[in-house]
């Protein structure tokens, strides 16, 4: 795939002790990425419960940056990696449709709440993208980075769809959807309570629009209602974010 | 095998959604599609299956793992990250601190005045 990868090169690069023959072969299999992610994740995860769920140790995070360490600190390349981690990537567009069976558990809920979702929906998806378009653009961000930061708050699949649609680099995108939902995720509670929210209902909504699967994930953890409305949020604006970015950057006058 | 059946189904749904994205040529992702015609099935069938179920909640528990990848690939561009580490280290936090907190104030407001005129009415 790549004119430049070529394992016999690396070894020599490390020494050729029997470790690194061993590490070389292996990168080049799918099996070594696919189990460093696994593992990285549930290391990340144990430490995570260990800490009773401390916010700041966040599990995606902190297996992120094991990950960045590992693949720095043998000089694997993230294509090599990505050749075995990408089994797991593939799996959101799967979580993506799964998505429609809390949506459908959550039927009830959603058709009380229906005009303050709605209304909440369009108007943070919009803030969601304009400002963190606006203040990036006010400190003199790339164009390329502009649109790749406009989806920032959607879920991963749906974002990198958009960045690509829009003309962003959707490989970007990813890392700062990422990033998006980790700050979320160990913030958003704090938030709500500076501001006086109580309504777990509301608190879901709010980090599933803003910090979408990891945002989810922490909402599950403060009560199963967080976490539904958070996941019901997280759908409803892939949706209509995938709808309205598109023409909201045109009209702000952000194409490539 | 019901976790089988279950991945099966959500593939299946993915796969008709990408074939109307194609078709149809939509600007909205392939995954995004197959979420909403399953949702419909569910809606006109009223009720989820045990397998989709289990495999859908499986799934989505340990939904933090399958961004993981991604997270990763903050090696690939880490030039134009250090580049522009300004624009995009403020832009990340000051608009995920500015949506979080104005989605949350507005879902209160409009649900608290809905409920306020229904109890007037």
């Amino acid at each position: 795939m790549d004119p430049q990868f070529n394992p016999w090169e690396k070894q020599k690069n490390m020494n050729g002790n029997e470790f690194s023959s061993i590490w070389v072969y292996l990168s080049a299999t799918p099996l070594l990425g696919l189990t460093l992610t696994l593992a990285a994740y549930i290391t990340a995860f144990t430490l995570y419960r260990w800490s009773g769920h401390n916010p700041l140790l966040n599990p995606v995070a902190i297996s992120v940056a094991l990950l960045i360490c590992l693949l720095l600190g043998t000089g694997t390349r993230y294509d090599d990696y990505f050749a075995g981690a990408q089994f797991v990537h593939f799996l959101l567009g799967p979580a993506t449709v799964a998505l429609a069976v809390p949506l459908y558990l959550q039927l009830g809920r959603l058709r009380a709440l229906l005009l303050p979702i709605v209304v909440s929906l369009l108007i943070g998806t919009c803030v969601a993208a304009v400002s963190a378009v606006g203040i990036a653009r006010l400190l003199g961000a790339s164009p390329a980075t502009l649109l790749s930061l406009a989806p920032k708050s959607v879920t991963a699949p749906v974002a990198m769809g958009i960045a690509e649609r829009i003309g962003g680099l959707p490989s970007l995108t990813a890392v700062l959807v990422v990033t998006t939902g980790i700050v979320g995720a160990v913030v958003g509670f704090k938030i709500f309570a500076l501001l006086g929210i109580t309504d777990d209902s509301v608190k879901g909504v709010a980090i599933g629009l803003t910090s979408h699967g990891i945002g989810t994930a922490r909402a599950f953890q403060v009560s199963p209602e967080a976490g539904a409305f958070s996941g019901l949020a997280m759908a409803l604006s892939a949706i209509v974010s995938a709808l309205l970015l598109p023409w909201l950057m045109a009209l702000l006058g952000f194409t490539r | 095998m019901d976790l089988i059946t279950g991945i099966t189904l959500l593939l299946l749904y993915q796969l008709a959604g990408e074939s109307i994205i194609l078709l149809l040529e939509l600007p909205v992702p392939g995954p995004v599609v197959g979420m909403l015609l399953l949702f419909l099935t569910l809606l006109i069938r009223g009720r989820v299956g045990v397998a989709l179920e289990a495999t859908a909640t499986g799934l989505l528990s340990h939904l933090s793992l399958l961004f993981v990848p991604a997270g990763v690939g903050i090696l690939v561009h880490i030039d134009m990250i250090t580049n522009e580490w300004l624009p995009i280290t403020a832009a990340l936090i000051l608009s995920t601190l500015l949506t979080l907190a104005i989605t949350a104030l507005v879902m209160k407001w409009t649900h608290s005045l809905i409920r306020g005129k229904s109890r007037k009415t």
